[in-house]
């Protein structure tokens, strides 16, 4: 069973001319078939948590360990972190002019899986799962993620994580910025993907919204930079009366 | 890197860009002097390079450049004296080297298709450098209402000055191919005038790969209203190479169309790329359209674009005037983007770098000329990542 360790981690970025520590000590362990949400105030370090893991240049590690069923992680590149079965759904997926969806798709895969999916199969495969996240066929040959709309944005980052099925999928906020329909539609991609039970979720997000949809078996606090507390989906509850106040004054004294 | 990217709009009474020249356009070498590299036509040039092209100093030897003109049947084919009426039309030598090309020329070669022929095949001039030093002549004319498509091919080794004339009777339809793909010693300077006849329609694609230094010159000029040029360009400047191009499209009477769009990509030290877009609306162009772009996308450190789009405007009523010019670096995050989805480094590389390129080529409308370009275009690419 795949399992995504990371132990005291802590992460810098630099900025302004100096060095800032965003990660203080990030300790969790995410297991094949479990939904781990990470929530927490704006700026806590969410984010960083997200693109770290997935080997982001900007980011420096400067303590702690990331294991991915025993492979150190953190000495890999960036596209030997996404064959070893990590996933990160961006907050904010990059336009890439010149370069259509179809072909970027089938190039992924091709990387992911070792081998280029057989044509025939792949095409069958795609259209089956942007049907299912209501995408118009003609999605494909438009250009990566250039002049989508929000919403588009995010069903082609859950379009790939349908079509890799990681071992660990990490969503950076792909709630934020959705309407009701998208983020339904989006969640539902989601749950395809856990209901396999062959991955594991690390839902990175603001908002208790989107937990209505995709049910976590655990919910974290985040907050300056470390998880805070931790607890099933009854702390989402809480959280969504008290908000995060009591957090980020705790964070602010500690 | 470094990089210059100047723009300005103009509203002048007298074309800045006539003034600023050092001298008249004039047939005769005779009429400029020897410049010294701080005018403005020349301050991008390192003419210590230019093999004496610029001086008088460079002779024609016995093997310059073969030339052979493939054409399908129709096409007439002729090599000519210097007296022929039929040479000098579309312009005037702007520059020392187009005059010195137009004034040590020996014979032409005309390449006539007649009006109403519509060829279905291309007409395909091979220039091949012998290793010697040439001065040239083309002409290529185009009857009204014929259409052509021509695929001019430089490879070889040479010195070459040149002057190549487009003329484009009324309703004819024109594209012109250009590929400059020498070996790594060449120099090329050449002017290319075209005279877009009332409601033709012109359309120039430069492609530059290989060289030393090569500098081009493609202008278009106007003879009746309707007529739409579009000049597109695509470069892969390498290490040491100078890649100048100087665009000119002089809308001279009303309601014509252009549409410039130059992509460049540049790696290596002191690769050196020139793009210089001037755009003159002349007082009685009124519906005018035009729109000029200079993209350049810089993959290494040590390389250098300067890039001036220049627009004149003398008149308030027309369609559209723009101009664009932008040079980025490789976008790291698109790297990022590519490589989080497993895709090595080097492949998501070439896929940024071939999907800039690829809106362009797209436009060329030539599929056998499109793959050939992205063929080529990976080839450099291939030389660049190993």
């Amino acid at each position: 069973m795949a399992t995504l360790e990371i132990r005291d981690l802590h992460v810098t970025v630099e900025a302004d001319n100096a060095t800032k520590e965003i990660l203080k000590g990030v300790d969790l362990t995410v297991k094949q078939g479990e939904t781990h949400a990470i929530m927490g105030p704006n700026g806590s370090g969410k984010s960083t948590l997200a693109y770290s893991l997935a080997g982001h240049p900007k980011y420096t590690i400067t303590g702690g360990t990331v294991t991915l069923d025993g492979e150190d992680v953190l000495e890999m590149s960036v596209d030997e972190r996404a064959r070893a079965g990590l996933f990160l759904a961006m907050q904010y997926p990059v336009e890439v002019p010149g370069v259509s969806v179809s072909n970027f798709l089938r190039t992924s895969a091709t990387a992911i899986r070792g081998e280029a999916p057989k044509l025939r199969t792949w095409v069958k495969e795609v259209r089956e799962a942007m049907e299912r996240l209501n995408m118009d066929p003609a999605f494909a040959e438009r250009n990566v993620n250039e002049g989508f709309s929000g919403g588009e944005k995010k069903r082609h980052e859950i379009l790939q994580l349908e079509l890799l099925k990681p071992k660990v999928a990490i969503l950076d906020e792909t709630d934020s910025g959705l309407d009701v329909d998208a983020l339904r539609v989006v969640s539902e991609g989601v749950n395809r993907v856990r209901e396999t039970g062959e991955v594991g979720t690390l839902l990175i997000t603001h908002y208790t919204r989107i937990l209505r949809y995709i049910k976590p078996d655990y919910v974290h606090v985040f907050s300056a930079g470390r998880i805070v507390e931790s607890g099933g989906a009854e702390l989402a509850d809480k959280l969504e009366e008290e908000g995060y106040e009591a957090y980020t004054k705790g964070g602010a004294s500690a | 890197m470094g990089s210059t990217t100047a723009g300005s709009i103009a509203v002048a009474a007298e074309s800045t860009v006539a003034t600023r020249m050092s001298a008249r356009p004039s047939f005769d070498v005779a009429d400029f002097p020897v410049p010294h590299g701080r005018e403005e036509e020349w301050r991008f040039t390192p003419l210590e390079r230019l093999r004496g092209l610029h001086d008088g100093t460079a002779t024609a030897t016995a093997e310059g450049v073969k030339v052979a003109v493939e054409a399908p049947e129709g096409v007439v084919v002729e090599t000519v004296g210097r007296d022929d009426a039929r040479l000098g039309r579309a312009g005037t030598p702007v520059d020392r080297v187009a005059a010195q090309a137009y004034s040590a020329f020996e014979r032409a070669s005309v390449v006539t298709v007649p009006k109403e022929t519509v060829l279905t095949e291309p007409i395909r001039i091979a220039v091949h450098g012998e290793g010697g030093t040439a001065y040239a002549h083309q002409v290529i004319e185009l009857g009204a209402f014929a259409e052509a498509l021509v695929v001019i091919d430089h490879t070889g080794d040479a010195v070459l000055a040149a002057n190549v004339e487009y003329v484009l009777g009324d309703g004819a339809k024109l594209t012109v191919v250009s590929v400059q793909d020498w070996d790594a010693k060449a120099v090329h300077v050449a002017q290319h005038d075209a005279l877009v006849g009332r409601d033709a329609s012109f359309k120039s694609v430069v492609v530059t790969f290989g060289g030393d230094l090569v500098r081009l010159h493609p202008r278009v000029t106007y003879a009746g209203p309707g007529g739409e040029a579009e000049l597109f360009g695509l470069y892969f400047t390498d290490k040491g190479q100078h890649q100048e191009h100087r665009l000119l499209v002089d809308h001279n009477v009303p309601h014509c169309k252009s549409n410039a769009v130059y992509k460049g990509a540049l790696q290596g030290d002191d690769a050196h790329a020139v793009w210089i877009g001037d755009v003159l609306i002349e007082a009685k162009a009124e519906g005018t359209d035009t729109y000029e772009m200079n993209r350049n996308l810089v993959l290494t450190d040590g390389a250098r674009v300067d890039s001036v789009p220049n627009l004149e405007i003398e008149t308030g009523e027309i369609v559209g005037a723009g101009h664009a010019s932008a040079t980025g670096r490789f976008d790291d995050e698109q790297l990022f983007y590519l490589m989080a989805r497993g895709i090595p480094e080097q492949d998501a590389r070439r896929l940024v770098v071939r999907g800039f390129f690829a809106e362009l080529v797209q436009q060329i409308g030539v599929p056998d000329i499109e793959e050939r370009l992205i063929a080529k275009i990976e080839e450099e690419l291939e030389a660049a990542v190993s």
